[in-house]
């Protein structure tokens, strides 16, 4: 441990121009329990001060939006009095310093913004990058990730139905992992993060604070790594799913039995924000009692009390005629309560410790007087270089490319990634993890909810704007080859860091580019979360914006489309804009050529618009409907013949037409003449049968060891 | 006739086990680990999941839950009783069924389908289905790898392709009268055709067909 001279609101990660804003604002000189709070509420990670300006871009209005940006959770109605609540969020950094916890409690985190809303949380997606599987501390830092949202997500007993894997250098120093939360509940238990009126009273329920995660939101998640970021591991929380079960079951009960004025979860900056948050939500003030707190270590300070991350732990706002009905449901849960505070009028959080009064700020300031900075933006020189740069021809035979392709383990089985995981709990799971996008049944009505989350680093390096439009797009493709109808947004932002002109530049852009394609789409974004600072000695990640979308089916395809079903005979068909051939930004680029260059094909919002609503409709009719994406129409193909064991003879034979990733098309597989596609929109480019694939005129491709490649492409790289 | 479906605390597929049974005409509900009193139920389902965290040996605490006294006394007197995944080793645990769960011979966790074959008919699980019969189900488990020391365990099903180890590939077993049984796939999520198997149905109405007027 080295001794920090500094002042202490540095070593809190406050700048000099900060902490005068608080001094400002007080009038006064902070106490140290003040500044701590302050420190952590306007962390980047709290309080988006170098994005918010930007993320004002977002459409975030819709008939059907309940609950939008800048609660715990998105809320939509999905009719007939249900409603659907979604969230997504960044676990980046814990997870590179101890990647087994900061992947669990990410996933705890993901669930309690979700059961905040009197929601049951009923599924979860992944989305996670890392470096290349050569590298052993990239297998290490992968293996620990998988098992960490395993661990949790299937103790705390919720399926993890999907996500995405993927992996380049550029993540080596700096994994991404983000995961996403679905919920369900019914329109009359919907409740918000508000604290009620004058004499409510707030009881934290759950877990008992100590001294993990203190800082976790200021000094870890909103900072660069360096080589002395191992030594930040005491800023990692440690997770415990059985504890977050027994408070998401009593929460609900909670909510069902109508006791509680608002919820809200201590996740970042903990009991600071839990207390703050709430109070100036609802314009109250607020007075807490940390001597009341109940705690697993002695001797906790004021501002340790008030910025621990311990998990796993609520703050219910509670009528007091009905806060002994609380703390009895709590004891039937096998949960610790404690009444820690009482709202009262005026505005101010007042917190005392030790019978004396350790911090007495404005309750909104701390949400709501975070700094706003407008950081300087720059178009990065490099970029028109790479874009006059075309990626170089594929050499080789289609038949080669194929193999190298399915063989690369972000295009290969992720088996061994989703069967670690539950993913079939609840008996909702319709459509699961291998596939484009998740259909959850909602037992008891006729609706789906079917979820697409997408990213590609690769193509938003090259191009920001159109990158992160194509991302919706193809989110909003993979929901609607479910049979559902794109219905709401929530997006992850990992960019690198803010202070560097070219990375806001690509984050505004990033951010214009899901907008645009959101508006072309009719669809509000209804929540996000933003992750800078993602860069490692000074290297930045690729900006990698994940888009997780909600469509809805309703009705839910009686048999809904699936890879498995194709059969011998059956006609190959591509819908979408005829491609052009071009692969910057590709799979194919990266694996055969080991490059990045060009400019990849921009979106075209009327193809987007037409191909979705018509794969939503074909949805019900077809039985194999797929999304063509990494890997082009050939990878498409081929998932299609693994699935179904079944060979396939393709007629294209141009390595530029097989494997580029022009955006908006897919494949439909069914019987000769079964449906007419519309002829401007769509060409028939094969038929299924054999145990090989034929691509053009080139070698065979046989089946039986395709799928061998196939299952194999991460657990031989795991085995090394 | 109606079955009890336990829920101890860090319990999670209660109520898929609840709509399974129903959805086959069963009367089931889901009861507190805590109640004592299991006179009204014919027959007993102990269902997967994490019983107080499992953070012990699994099933180590639960064997202790009060309504375990009531599990016993069902057990003596031949009524029905089922452990599914961690209810299989929770029941082991409490002396009901012999052996033990251990770690997957490969230390990951396994959800996904396996095929079954039925090498005993004679117990409340599997007395609706033919020996020899294949059954496709999810497994979905760390610690599902059987083993029995003293192999006393009579085994009702069998993996066809033991994913996890378990002694002679077991993936149930029952006591000698066959009204206790430990299965360690699950059943209750082989019941509806859009989610890819109805083969459970066969083992959950025989355990139905078991029930008989308290």
């Amino acid at each position: 441990m080295t001794t920090d001279t500094r002042p202490l609101h540095q070593r809190l990660g406050m700048t000099d121009d900060e902490h005068d804003s608080v001094l400002g604002l007080l009038g006064r000189n902070p106490r140290p329990a003040e500044l701590a709070m302050y420190s952590v509420m306007w962390s980047e990670h709290c309080s988006y001060k170098s994005s918010r300006a930007h993320l004002r871009r977002f459409p975030t209005e819709a008939p059907w939006v309940v609950v939008g940006p800048g609660e715990n959770a998105g809320v939509v109605d999905i009719g007939d009095g249900w409603l659907a609540a979604l969230r997504i969020e960044s676990h980046n950094h814990p997870s590179f310093v101890e990647p087994y916890q900061g992947a669990a409690t990410g996933v705890g985190g993901i669930l309690r913004d979700v059961f905040t809303m009197g929601a049951r949380p009923i599924a979860l997606w992944d989305q996670i990058r890392f470096g290349p599987l050569d590298d052993s501390r990239n297998r290490y830092l992968f293996k620990g990730v998988v098992s960490g949202i395993a661990g949790y997500g299937n103790a705390v007993g919720v399926p993890t139905v999907g996500g995405e894997i993927e992996f380049d250098p550029c993540y080596s120093g700096n994994p991404l992992v983000n995961v996403m939360c679905l919920g369900i509940l019914r329109r009359e238990q919907l409740v918000l993060g508000t604290a009620g009126p004058p004499n409510t009273v707030a009881v934290l329920l759950g877990r008992a604070t100590g001294r993990d995660g203190i800082g976790g939101a200021s000094v870890l998640a909103s900072a660069s790594f360096d080589d002395e970021s191992q030594e930040k591991r005491p800023s990692v929380q440690v997770g415990d799913p059985f504890e977050e079960k027994k408070l998401i079951e009593a929460c609900l009960e909670l909510y069902e039995r109508g006791l509680v004025e608002g919820v809200q979860d201590l996740g970042a900056a903990g009991l600071s924000c839990a207390t703050s948050e709430p109070a100036g939500r609802a314009g109250v003030g607020l007075d807490v009692d940390l001597d009341a707190v109940h705690v697993r270590e002695t001797g906790m300070t004021a501002p340790e009390l008030l910025m621990s991350e311990s998990q796993e732990r609520m703050m219910a706002f509670v009528p007091p005629h009905l806060v002994d009905d609380v703390l009895a449901i709590a004891t039937r849960w096998e949960i610790d309560s404690a009444v820690v505070g009482t709202v009262r009028a005026g505005a101010t959080l007042t917190v005392s410790h030790g019978g004396e009064i350790v911090a007495e700020v404005p309750a909104a300031s701390l949400a709501d007087d975070a700094p706003i900075y407008d950081r300087p933006m720059r178009r990065p020189d490099w970029l028109d270089a790479l874009w006059v740069t075309p990626p170089r021809n594929l050499d080789g035979d289609p038949a080669d490319v194929l193999v190298r392709l399915i063989d690369d383990p972000a295009l290969g089985s992720t088996a061994w990634v989703h069967e670690q995981y539950d993913h079939m709990l609840f008996l909702n799971t319709v459509v699961g993890p291998g596939s484009d996008g998740s259909l959850i049944r909602i037992r008891g009505t006729e609706k789906g909810l079917a979820v697409s989350t997408d990213g590609n680093g690769r193509l938003c390096q090259l191009d920001p704007r159109g990158g992160s439009s194509r991302l919706v797009y193809e989110a909003a493709l993979n929901v609607a080859v479910t049979g559902a109808r794109p219905l709401a947004v929530v997006d992850n932002l990992n960019f690198g860091n803010p202070e560097k002109p070219e990375v806001m530049w690509q984050f505004k852009e990033s951010v214009e580019g899901i907008s645009a394609a959101c508006e072309a789409l009719g669809i509000p974004v209804v929540g996000g979360n933003v992750s800078f600072y993602n860069e490692t000695d000074g290297i930045d990640i690729h900006p990698t914006p994940v888009v997780g979308l909600l469509g809805l089916a309703d009705p839910m395809p009686g048999t809904p489309p699936r890879l498995s079903r194709a059969e011998e005979g059956m006609e190959i068909w591509e819908i979408g804009p005829e491609p052009t051939g071009n692969l910057s930004g590709s799979a194919a680029q990266r694996v055969m050529n080991g490059e990045l260059t060009g400019k990849p094909t921009s979106p075209d919002p009327d193809a987007a618009r037409r191909v979705v609503a018509l794969a939503a409709d074909l949805a019900h009719r077809v039985p194999v409907l797929h999304d063509i994406s990494d890997g082009g129409l050939a990878i498409a193909v081929a998932e299609m013949c693994i699935a179904s064991q079944i060979g396939a003879a393709i007629t294209e034979s141009e390595n530029g037409r097989l494997f580029s990733e022009d955006p908006h098309r897919l494949i439909v597989v069914m019987k000769p003449g079964a449906i007419d596609l519309p002829r401007d929109f769509s060409r028939k480019v094969g038929t299924v049968g054999g145990d090989a694939i034929h691509l053009g005129g080139s070698d065979p491709v046989e089946i039986q060891a395709l799928t061998e490649t196939f299952e194999s492409a991460i657990p031989r790289r795991m085995a090394g | 006739m109606s079955t009890a479906v336990v829920v101890f605390p860090g319990t999670n597929c209660e109520r898929d086990v609840v709509h399974a049974l129903n959805s086959l005409g069963g009367d089931a509900e889901v009861v507190w680990h805590r109640e004592t009193d299991l006179s009204a139920f014919n027959g007993v389902v102990l269902p997967g999941g994490f019983a107080h965290g499992d953070y012990l040996r699994t099933g180590a605490i639960a064997r202790f839950s009060p309504v375990m006294v009531e599990v016993e006394r069902m057990a003596a007197e031949g009524l029905p009783v089922l452990g599914i995944c961690n209810g299989f080793q929770v029941l082991c645990e409490a002396g009901l069924l012999p052996g033990a769960l251990i770690a997957n011979r490969d230390l990951t966790f396994i959800c996904r389908f396996v095929d079954l074959e039925v090498v005993d008919n004679q117990s409340i699980l599997t007395r609706s289905a033919e020996v020899g019969q294949r059954i496709r189900i999810p497994l979905n488990s760390y610690e599902g790898n059987w083993v029995d020391p003293g192999k006393i365990g009579r085994i009702v099903l069998r993996y066809v392709d033991d994913p996890n180890g378990s002694q002679q590939g077991a993936a149930a077993v029952a006591n000698d009268r066959g009204n206790v049984v430990g299965v360690m796939p699950h059943p209750e999520r082989g019941v509806d055709e859009v989610l890819g198997s109805v083969d459970g149905r066969i083992l959950l109405e025989g355990f139905l067909h078991s029930l008989v007027p308290a």
